[in-house]
């Protein structure tokens, strides 16, 4: 039975082209006291953004639907639409039965209210009954493990209490289609055991759940049916794993330098542009192909558009599943207008055998991203291998020889 | 498995519309309890502060307006019962006001996480107020045996006149919660308006004082504000019959809260799906 179908779905953002993130009531004044002069050159600064373009898409019962798809595909807008926290442009959405959304853990907690008072706010939020909320409350209580806080106000709880706390209550949601956004990327590894196995009791259970994420591992371990979304367009529908292929074909390109001659066409921002990033070995020796033993070189070039500004720069190594494997930032200092460089070197015999891509992020202060440059690279390591005979897959994310295991005779028998 | 068929489009019917706000009328009384339980936390006096406020304000007002402004001296019954009315409905007015055009940007982590219809936050907001105003209608009592002073049947129509004056905040309220998401230019000039509000409306003196100024056009201008209006109608209710029934600040008030009212809520409506793209 078709739960919930979505028949040909769109949604249009509009983007202000001036730029005007800053958008305060003066603003808006100057822009109508000019328009009162000048009504045609006002409409141009308008334009036209199409998150989601004519999306068809069935779900049956008891399906676990994963959506993939990069950054940017219309993955979250398409969960906004289906939560109904945004209306489609165009289309229609047919849902039977009752659905929730999980987009974040504790949705609405109030600091100043006790655990007690939020499990009925937070319930009710997502759509429970009190009855339903007092069925489920010494479960939702055991489950968070916070019996003896119950009456403290949550702002006093530890950020992991917290978090337990808001998972356990949509835990005992009972809807009839669950769609849950990234909140596994929160919380730690046990946290994030606990809320696969709880999402995996759902779909047992005969429910619908509709899941993003961007680790490909946990949705092919989840779901039975995927949806590839790329720039607003449904690209494949179908069993989970020819979908993941799809996907996994259609990014990995290759890629090893990135170059622009042109800060204006440069990717980025008002603050910074990408001037070029590139991966090369770092040896004497010049080879076409990395393996394992192949230390790597990552060289990033970019313009600052900005004086005395406090920067740093940090990389992000992927494995194709969208783990990742190292996040890695250099001292921040401050630089002057003008063309920045960055080095990282990666050592050899320190990667496994496998596909990874690079993202590089440069922050402001410390604190604050001014571009996030994602994927920017793609590569693949080959295997090598000696003093073994054995030429299975080798498992893991990295494969560092600086970790070793040592063996020696104890004793003799 | 529930069979009912829900659709998610991009217009919706007015009938929908309130069907789905009634659905969600838990959320509603979850919400309002939320903001009393939040007001008294982690406060000494807690609820002691609905009955200090009103209170000591009722005796400040009756001896800066009744003794030093010496408008007591042709009064019938004393100053201070005159000025309850004006007190009660001054407090919830400007309360509700404040909360209404905060309500959306105050619940933004709500607003862009989770569905319901949003008009369920402003609508939650009239609790606030009302519990002070049951507090400040007791005090009323209080200060009625204290003096010795019996208010007649008109008294049953004070729940009436307070709904009124929540419908007048109502409207400009949700405006400026509407603008206030994408303005918060809004959320300085509220307690701006509710500061020199005070003044021209009638809490501390009569509005039959405004009318023997000798100003026809001051006095014309003066009944057009609708606190005026709720603080009239509520003196008539609640003195026995010390004031009279006054039409010309009660119509001006009826029109403004049946204009508000759609205007708004029609505004509200045409604004509540982009609140996500600016909050």
């Amino acid at each position: 039975m078709t739960v919930l179908s979505i028949e040909n779905v769109s949604k249009r953002y509009q983007l202000n082209q001036k730029g005007n993130s800053t958008d305060d009531l003066r603003d808006t004044i100057t822009r109508w006291s000019n328009s009162l002069f000048q009504p045609s050159k006002n409409k141009n600064t308008k334009e036209d953004f199409w998150a989601l373009k004519g999306v068809n898409l069935e779900v049956k019962q008891g399906d676990r639907l994963g959506l993939v798809g990069a950054n940017g595909a219309g993955k979250s807008t398409l969960l906004k639409v289906l939560s109904q926290i945004t209306e489609p442009t165009t289309g229609i959405v047919r849902v039977k039965g009752r659905m929730a959304s999980l987009l974040e853990v504790g949705t609405g907690f109030h600091p100043e209210l006790t655990g007690r008072e939020n499990i009925f706010l937070n319930g009710a939020i997502l759509g429970m009954q009190k009855s339903e909320i007092l069925r489920h409350f010494d479960a939702i209580v055991d489950f968070a493990g916070i019996n003896k806080f119950i009456d403290t106000p949550v702002k006093r709880y530890s950020s992991g209490m917290y978090v337990r706390l808001g998972f356990a209550i949509a835990a005992h949601l009972e809807p009839e289609i669950l769609v849950v956004d990234e909140v596994l990327a929160v919380g730690d590894a046990d946290f994030q055991k606990k809320s696969i196995g709880k999402m995996r009791d759902v779909s047992n259970s005969g429910r619908t759940l509709i899941f993003v994420s961007h680790n490909l591992t946990a949705v092919q371990g989840l779901c039975n049916k995927g949806a590839y979304l790329r720039n607003g367009e449904l690209i494949k529908a179908g069993k989970i794993d020819e979908v993941v292929n799809e996907y996994v074909k259609t990014v990995s390109k290759f890629q090893l330098t990135q170059n622009w001659s042109d800060p204006n066409d440069a990717p980025g921002n008002d603050q910074a542009r990408i001037k070029s990033i590139s991966l090369t070995p770092n040896q004497e020796i010049l080879v076409d192909n990395f393996d394992t033993r192949t230390p790597l070189k990552i060289a990033f070039e970019y313009w600052n558009m900005m004086d005395n500004a406090e920067l740093n720069v940090s990389i992000f190594l992927y494995s194709m599943t969208g783990e990742c494997v190292f996040n890695i930032a250099d001292d921040a200092k401050i630089y002057q207008k003008g063309i920045v460089r960055a080095e990282c070197n990666i050592p050899g015999d320190f990667l496994n055998d496998g596909s990874y891509y690079i993202s590089a992020m440069i922050v402001k202060d410390r604190l604050a991203p001014v571009f996030f440059f994602e994927d920017a690279l793609a590569f693949d390591v080959l295997d090598y291998r000696e003093g073994t005979d054995w030429f299975g897959k080798w498992p893991g994310a990295v494969r560092p020889k600086l970790i070793t295991v040592n063996s020696v005779q104890k004793e003799l028998l | 498995m529930n069979s009912r068929e829900r659709i998610i489009t991009a217009k919706k019917s007015i009938t929908d519309y309130l069907k789905e706000i009634w659905s969600f009328k838990e959320l509603f009384w979850i919400l309002a309890k939320r903001d009393i339980l939040v007001k008294y936390k982690q406060t000494v006096l807690g609820i002691g502060w609905s009955v200090i406020r009103p209170l000591i304000t009722m005796i400040v007002m009756a001896f800066a307006f009744g003794k030093i402004g010496k408008l007591d001296t042709n009064t019938a019954i004393p100053f201070t019962l005159v000025v309850a009315p004006g007190v009660i409905v001054w407090l919830f007015f400007s309360q509700s006001l404040q909360a209404l055009s905060q309500s959306i940007v105050i619940n933004s982590n709500l607003v862009s996480k989770v569905y319901f219809p949003r008009l369920i936050i402003p609508l939650s907001t009239i609790f606030l107020g009302l519990v002070d105003v049951l507090i400040s209608t007791i005090l009323f009592f209080i200060i009625c045996i204290w003096y010795q002073f019996l208010p007649d049947w008109k008294l049953f129509l004070v729940p009436v006149f307070i709904l009124m004056t929540f419908l007048a905040a109502f409207g400009i309220g949700l405006i400026s919660a509407v603008l206030n998401v994408k303005f918060r230019d809004i959320g300085q000039i509220i307690p701006f308006v509710i500061q020199f509000g005070y003044f021209i409306s009638p809490v501390g003196y009569l509005t039959e004082s405004v009318r023997s100024t000798g100003q026809p056009w001051f006095y014309k201008l003066f009944v057009l504000n609708p606190v005026t209006g709720c603080i009239d109608a509520l003196r008539w209710c609640m003195l026995d019959d010390f004031a009279e029934f006054n039409w010309n600040s009660f119509l001006p008030l009826v029109i403004f809260i049946v204009v508000t009212f759609f205007y708004s809520i029609r505004f509200f409506r045409k604004h509540e799906n982009s609140f996500v793209d600016h909050i």
